[in-house]
């Protein structure tokens, strides 16, 4: 009975596996054609096959600068996101204060705020601050959501924990720095991976706020796979392939962070 | 109830060559139908792998387990009846007490009114008959470890109860309580009963026989009393007791003893090989000697501890530390003080190469 | 868990951080857009105070209504199939092994797609002519056209979110359901208990806390998606994929009125606001151990 089981459990992975790649195949399969060819017929496999689209993107300076820019934001805002978040986490989960609750609800909302509401007082406060173009500016605004999510994902993982952990560190003689870097970080470490994980997903692909707040310096890669469209029309393959060229960084994230997300929860004698 | 037989080794390696690579070194042992035993040793002695292998969680990886006879080494632990209480409770959160307790009968279908009948007994033997519509995740540890150990007994025909250092997350102040509680049910239930800790107190006090574990085998099975008056090993002398055993490097030559250059008397019934030997005495029956006994050694007091129930005497013979265990209400000598201590007796034991030597 | 935390005041130091970045990059803006929202910007010098004006406004606005229902319906739509189908796509998952990397990554590539791009590759995917969806659903013998069939587009847009964001609540189920520790699944086979028992009992309760961020991230994120649809339909056909967000852009960029804009921004945030309330709520309670609780169930 358990292979049955099994097999239906297979299956149904397979199922999704094919459903979620068979987009992608498809946009791998676009980044390999030429617009012409893209907007003609309907082709499985590229008829001519073209490295024109990746040759664009490597070569001119306004494209790979923009992953550039995109990893530098991102890297701002996971470290600071993440840093601010840990202890915040620890205080909801641990301890109960004066407007803890309220606080904690506070911050759900900025996630709920649609950006838009955003943009323009942004536009200003940046703007004043002179920090217009900066990847600091585009970190930074990017904190609005990414902090409370972290907070919220991180309070979540370390309620799980009992807290009887904390109180038997203390009692065999932990600082608090100790016990929180060397025995309470590894049993959160699910948490801490799919937290890690989220900041740089939503701050890699958001893109109103990325694109009002930089013109040159700063042009993070979604904002310049907006200027595809040109008088000829919409430049599909080279998007197609920047597209591409964008799900890599991400996958690399996913893979440094796979064992934190993957590996168990060992409750062991602390 | 059942009478457990293992005759297995264990390595979680695929071609394990030396010993290091066994988890458990190739062993027999038998656990006779309702004792209660103790599998007593360090982080790492391969206790808590012999557990999972009877409660049918690991398969070892050579050998058998027998349950009454009958090989249940492929069985599951469901299929062998066993019960296991963990190292920190397992309950179900969203279930109430009583739900908690019936969930083993409900899953095999027993009738309704039997079950509620046998949650209530269960419930009055571990004192959470008050608790029973309570949601057993608002409870402390101690009565969540009651509502594992529950779940366990209130099957009819549990064969086994295996306990992983249960007392882990209770309070000291319970720990004492559910111990009795466990020596209780035993009594009542005459289950078989299995207990891994890697304390002392816990085993001996728990339990008929225990058996003591390191570095993936079984040094000695005996009661608490065996285990401290004849240890078979010096690890077992040393890990017993508290402080543990004395061991003092001894040199028989010529049918004479000789202790740190000092010469023992022994007596002519005591035969013993030639070479170098262990002389292992326990501090509590090391005792203050008159001058030049025979059976006695010199040294130096280097530290007297007044415990309370008892005063802790440490004394230096040549580079030899012995430690004393006196009654306070002796004439305690101080630090510096020259003094005999008495080694040689009939509590005495000698070791080679670890082992025990008859005597 | 435990019924009650201890007090400590001395706490507000560890969520000051949080507090400064979120007030910085949050309190002030908003004040900004309140401030907007009741005036009248004729343009940077000449302002009028209008009051709730604008607001009573918004409010009367039918096509206004129109877009909200249609929002709640997809909403509803894709809550409904994301979060038991991330939940089954996160037990399906392998846990250790090479295979358990794989799979992982292979289900987060579509997170990683900057939302346009997503609407553009879909919008190519799903044409007849062109597309692999389109033209495996014409062989099938659909007649199938996103751009002239209401429902078609609907059911598009939902494939497309279904497809972009329910790697998001299978991961944080995921994560959720390799922290319960292994003795919880040893003592569950030791009680007899079945798959579905063990689903119920261990893995459901153990994920309430994920599961709770994962349908109010995926509540607020329908509720204000924009690009996506935008670039897929446009809207359309007619506005039958027209969401709030884009009916917000719509009157607020074509039109340049700041101030209705602004007024229909709170009043946006507030409903989200107040549905997101009522969610956490009722969550909190269904699922949460209350010390009231104790003795009755």
């Amino acid at each position: 009975m358990n292979e049955n089981r099994f097999q239906k459990r297979t299956l149904f992975l397979i199922l999704y596996i094919v459903f979620a790649l068979l987009p992608i195949y498809w946009m791998v399969n676009m980044s390999f054609k030429t617009n012409a060819e893209i907007l003609s017929s309907f082709s499985f496999f590229p008829r001519h096959f073209t490295w024109d689209n990746y040759r664009t993107i490597f070569t001119d300076p306004a494209w790979y600068s923009g992953y550039l820019n995109s990893l530098i934001i991102v890297a701002i805002n996971m470290t600071i996101s993440i840093s601010v978040a840990l202890p915040a986490a620890y205080a909801f989960s641990r301890y109960s204060f004066i407007g803890d609750k309220h606080l904690f609800f506070w911050l759900l909302t900025n996630r709920m705020t649609p950006p838009a509401v955003f943009l323009l007082p942004f536009f200003q406060l940046y703007s004043t601050l002179g920090l217009m173009d900066t990847h600091i500016a585009v970190a930074l605004a990017h904190l609005v959501f990414n902090v409370p999510l972290a907070v919220w994902i991180l309070e979540g993982f370390m309620s799980g924990i009992p807290r009887e952990i904390d109180e038997t560190a203390y009692i065999d003689g932990y600082s608090f720095p100790r016990f929180f870097l060397t025995i309470f970080l590894p049993l959160i470490k699910a948490g801490v991976g799919v937290t890690a994980f989220f900041c740089f997903m939503f701050s890699w692909v958001e893109l109103l706020l990325a694109r009002t707040l930089t013109s040159v310096d700063a042009k993070p890669i979604v904002a310049t796979m907006t200027r595809t469209v040109s008088a000829s029309g919409m430049d599909w393959a080279t998007l197609a392939a920047a597209g591409v060229l964008t799900i890599v960084p991400g996958a690399i994230v996913i893979w440094f962070v796979r064992h934190y997300i993957a590996k168990g929860f060992a409750m062991g004698r602390v | 109830m059942a009478r457990i037989d293992l005759d297995l080794a264990h390595s979680y390696q695929a071609n394990p060559q030396q010993d290091e690579d066994y988890a458990l070194l190739p062993m027999k042992m038998s656990f006779a139908d309702g004792g209660a035993y103790a599998l007593l040793g360090p982080s790492g002695c391969g206790k808590t792998t012999m557990l999972n292998i009877m409660s049918g969680l690991l398969a070892p990886s050579r050998g058998s387990v027998e349950f009454d006879g009958r090989n249940v080494t492929q069985l599951s632990p469901q299929q062998r009846n066993i019960a296991q209480v963990f190292q920190f409770p397992v309950i179900y959160d969203t279930m109430t007490v009583a739900d908690n307790l019936a969930f083993p009968l409900r899953n095999r279908k027993m009738p309704g009114d039997q079950i509620r009948k046998r949650v209530a007994e269960i419930a009055e033997m571990l004192e959470l008959s008050g608790q029973l519509d309570q949601r057993a995740a608002n409870l402390a540890a101690d009565a969540k470890q009651k509502i594992s150990l529950g779940r366990g007994l209130v099957r009819h025909d549990v064969s086994a109860v295996l306990f992983d250092e249960p007392l882990t997350v209770i309070d000291p102040h319970l720990k004492w309580q559910l111990r009795r509680k466990l020596k209780q049910i035993h009594l009542e239930l005459k289950l078989t009963l299995i207990y891994v800790t890697h304390d002392q107190v816990e085993a001996l006090t728990f339990a008929d026989q225990v058996m003591v574990m390191t570095r993936g085998r079984s040094v000695q099975v005996g009661s608490a009393e065996e285990l401290f008056e004849r240890p078979q090993h010096t690890f077992v002398g040393n890990f017993i007791g508290s402080p543990g055993m004395n061991f003092l490097p001894a040199r028989v030559h010529e049918r004479a003893l000789l202790v740190a250059e000092h010469r023992l008397g022994l007596s002519r019934d005591l035969a013993l090989p030639e070479g170098e030997l262990k002389l292992g005495i326990r501090p509590e029956y090391v005792a203050l000697s008159a001058a030049d006994d025979p059976t006695a050694l010199p040294v130096k007091v280097t530290q007297a501890l007044d415990i309370g129930t008892h005063v802790l005497l440490t004394g230096q013979c040549g580079d030899l530390a012995i430690k004393a265990r006196l009654r306070p209400d002796q004439e305690i000598p101080r630090c510096g003080d020259r003094v005999w201590l008495g080694v040689l007796g009939s509590h005495t034991c000698f070791y080679k190469n670890e082992e025990l030597l008859p005597c | 868990m435990l019924s009650s935390k201890p007090v400590n005041q001395k706490a507000w130091w560890l969520v000051l951080p949080v507090v400064i970045c979120v007030a910085f990059s949050a309190v002030l803006p908003l004040m900004t857009v309140v401030n907007y929202s009741l005036q009248d910007i004729f343009s940077p010098e000449r302002r009028v105070f209008v009051g709730t004006e604008w607001f009573a406004l918004v409010m009367r606005d039918d096509e206004l209504h129109a877009a909200l229902w249609r929002q709640l319906g997809f909403s509803l739509a894709v809550l409904t199939v994301e979060i038991p189908l991330g939940i089954m796509l996160a037990l399906a998952m392998p846990a250790k092994g090479w295979k358990a990397s794989a799979v992982l990554v292979m289900v987060a590539l579509s997170l990683l797609i900057p939302w346009n791009v997503v609407g553009t590759i879909w919008q190519i995917y799903g044409r007849a002519d062109i597309g692999l969806l389109g033209a495996m659903l014409q062989k099938m013998g659909f007649d199938y056209s996103y751009t002239g069939n209401a429902t078609h587009a609907w059911l598009t847009v939902l494939s497309m979110d279904v497809w972009h964001w329910t790697p998001l609540v299978a991961l944080l189920c995921f994560a959720g359901l390799r922290s319960i520790p292994a003795a919880y699944y040893q003592a569950a086979r030791i009680d007899g208990a079945s798959k579905f028992a063990i689903f119920r009992y261990i893995q459901l309760p153990k994920m309430r806390g994920v599961l709770m961020i994962a349908v109010l991230l995926r509540f607020m994120d329908s509720f204000m998606i924009y690009t996506e649809p935008f670039v897929l339909t446009g809207g359309g056909p007619g506005n039958s994929t027209t969401f709030l967000s884009q009916y917000l852009t719509q009157k607020a960029v074509g039109q340049f009125d700041l101030g209705p804009a602004a007024a229909f921004s709170l009043i946006y945030f507030l409903i989200i606001l107040l549905l997101c309330f009522i969610l956490y709520n009722w969550m909190q309670r269904v699922g949460t151990t209350d010390k009231e609780g104790a003795g009755h169930e």
